[in-house]
């Protein structure tokens, strides 16, 4: 398989990322470059292979589903480049 | 006061109780060869502010009774990890000006245990490089030169900057992470030891995520004794890291034993690549005669999946790091860019399109392609397999073995931009490192001699998941064998 640059245009939509178009050429080849190296996995028989989900044996704790945290609105925007009336603000999305 | 940068850790710990010298003096040591340091650029942040405060209070503790061996120990903070108050950028444009409101689990360990903090290390962006040119504030520098030789060298990544900060002693020991080798390698580039614990053994709350199912919090230090301490205070159960593992804290200090007859040491065949310099497979069989003469029994043992671990990883580590990233996107913290066309959508994309470096850019699109419809199966799901075979491998491998001795990286510390225009060649420094981090399992590297330019050189150990003792027990043997203890010359301070 192999990324054409109107895939890479795509992909980038996908990710949210504005790439200049002087880049597009370059980054479409190193792709490639990269993913040819990836595709040697095709070589391993992974016919009866379950893929990992976890490194460590491990169960999911259980715990009560109530409230222990919470209640500093100051510290979650501390850091937002952006607030209006305690509230993140963006751009207008709608009209 | 230069002697009282030669001290470890561990003898620190003994002259503060002594009444020797304080930890201010010894902070304050610290903090004045910091200045003629930032040649290097190894901080992104300095808070010798904050570290005398911290180092009076631990004076105060010490005065006061027994105290935790940390008491009064001045560290380096990986830039990856949550300080309180204190900017924490992960090395990116897109965090310049973060300043977190909480503490990360690991390092609120190191501070409840009276260790000082002297500044937030340069690293890679987001952990994502080997060499730490991949910063936004510029690369580090290692301090250590080839022999007669002025020309300025990688510290390795993404650690380069607690790497460095160990190396030329500004900082008796620093707090790394560890993706895909990113303590380890940087260890074996500086003459450092550098210890990735087994995955869950450190929380990884309020640390900047990279790659979730990889990333692994450790220390870089000196000698294998101050590693043992260090992970000794940081590791912890954490039930605000949900992959945090419920199991009691040894002292890892009490596995320095020394005693290793009998023990049981893996030699994988498949990790002698083609192309290995004789120097670094020459200290490999060196290390082997070491740990044969403390008692140890080499076994040759198969790894067949190894060669597929870099693939797998580059597969997994961007898929990962593409999801996480999604967060940055302008609204809740850090760098904001209005886009031209005004709307929200032209936000998103001007804010990532340049508050991302370009390795960062390039294995977020290679993570969301490899997880985008039609292509998942083909790739991700494909590399999920194939680390399911590499976790079994050393599985398998551990049932005949109590260690596996490798070398830490295929070179020595090379030079600034030498790979910088090839992303595989730089992903082939981790080849050695990168597999025990797949499977989850601790890895540790130690300085065990020099290149013919006079380089350090690290070897590895890897153990089996939780037996981080065995791992620090033979470290041990294999640092008081190789007796490495060289230090590179301080070239950046020229009032020397």
């Amino acid at each position: 398989m192999s990324v054409d640059k109107e895939t890479l245009v795509k992909v980038a939509r996908l990710a949210c990322l504005r790439l200049a178009a002087e880049k597009l050429e370059p980054l479409t080849d190193e792709l490639n470059n990269i993913l040819e190296w990836i595709e040697t996995l095709n070589e391993v028989d992974t016919e009866a292979v379950a893929p990992m989900t976890s490194v460590v044996e491990t169960d999911l704790r259980w715990r009560r589903d109530e409230v222990t945290d919470g209640d500093y609105a100051a510290d979650v925007l501390a850091n937002a480049p952006d607030v209006q009336y305690g509230f993140y603000a963006v751009p207008k999305v709608i009209e | 006061m230069s002697d009282l940068r030669d001290l470890k850790i561990a003898e620190a710990r003994d002259g503060l109780r002594r009444g020797e010298y304080t930890s201010r003096e010894l902070t304050a040591a610290h903090i004045e060869a910091m200045a003629p340091a930032r040649e290097l650029n190894i901080f992104i942040t300095e808070t010798a502010d904050q570290a005398l405060v911290m180092a009076e209070a631990a004076d105060k503790r010490l005065k006061a009774g027994p105290a935790p061996s940390l008491t009064g120990i001045p560290l380096a903070i990986k830039d990856l990890f949550c300080t309180k108050g204190v900017r924490t950028t992960a090395g990116s444009r897109m965090l310049d000006e973060f300043v977190p409101t909480y503490e990360s689990t690991v390092s609120a360990n190191l501070w409840a245990d009276g260790a000082v903090m002297l500044g937030k290390t340069n690293m890679d962006e987001f952990a994502m490089g080997s060499s730490n040119e991949n910063s936004y504030f510029g690369p580090v520098l290692n301090p250590w030169r080839a022999a007669g030789s002025k020309d300025n060298l990688v510290p390795g990544g993404s650690s380069g900057g607690s790497a460095a900060a160990v190396a030329a002693k500004v900082a008796m020991g620093a707090l790394g992470s560890d993706t895909g080798g990113s303590i380890r390698q940087p260890a074996a580039f500086t003459g450092t030891v550098g210890l990735k614990p087994t995955y869950g053994r450190c929380s990884r709350w309020g640390m900047v995520a990279f790659a979730s199912s990889l990333d692994q919090a450790g220390p870089i230090t000196r000698d294998v004794r101050d590693a043992a301490i260090m992970l000794t205070s940081m590791a912890s159960y954490d039930a605000q890291d949900s992959t945090s593992i419920e199991r009691p804290v040894p002292d890892y200090e009490a596995a320095l034993s020394g005693d290793i007859r009998g023990l049981k040491v893996g030699i994988p065949e498949e990790y002698r690549i083609d192309g290995m310099p004789p120097e670094i497979e020459a200290l490999w069989l060196e290390g082997e005669a070491w740990l044969k003469d403390a008692g140890a029994e080499m076994v040759p043992i198969s790894l067949p999946h190894t060669s597929y671990a870099l693939p797998t990883y580059y597969i997994v580590a961007p898929a990962e790091a593409s999801s996480n990233l999604a967060r940055y996107d302008g609204v809740r913290y850090g760098f904001r860019k209005p886009g031209t066309g005004g709307s929200l959508s032209d936000m998103y994309e001007a804010t990532r399109g340049e508050g991302f470096g370009a390795e960062v850019q390039r294995r977020i699109l290679i993570g969301t392609y490899v997880l985008s419809a039609g292509y998942y199966d083909a790739y991700y799901l494909k590399a999920q397999k194939v680390r399911t075979c590499i976790a079994e491998d050393f599985r398998q491998a551990f049932e005949s073995v109590d260690v596996i001795l490798t070398p830490t990286a295929p070179s020595a510390a090379f030079a600034l931009g030498a790979k910088s225009a090839d992303p595989i060649a730089m992903y082939l420094n981790d080849v050695f490192t990168v597999p025990a981090s797949l499977a989850g399992l601790p890895g540790i590297s130690v300085p065990a001699g020099r290149s013919a330019e006079g380089l350090p050189l690290g070897l590895q150990i890897i153990g089996r998941a939780f037996d981080e003792e065995s791992v620090i027990r033979s470290a041990g043997v294999l640092e008081a064998a190789a007796g490495f203890d060289a230090r590179p010359e301080n070239w950046w301070d020229s009032a020397k």
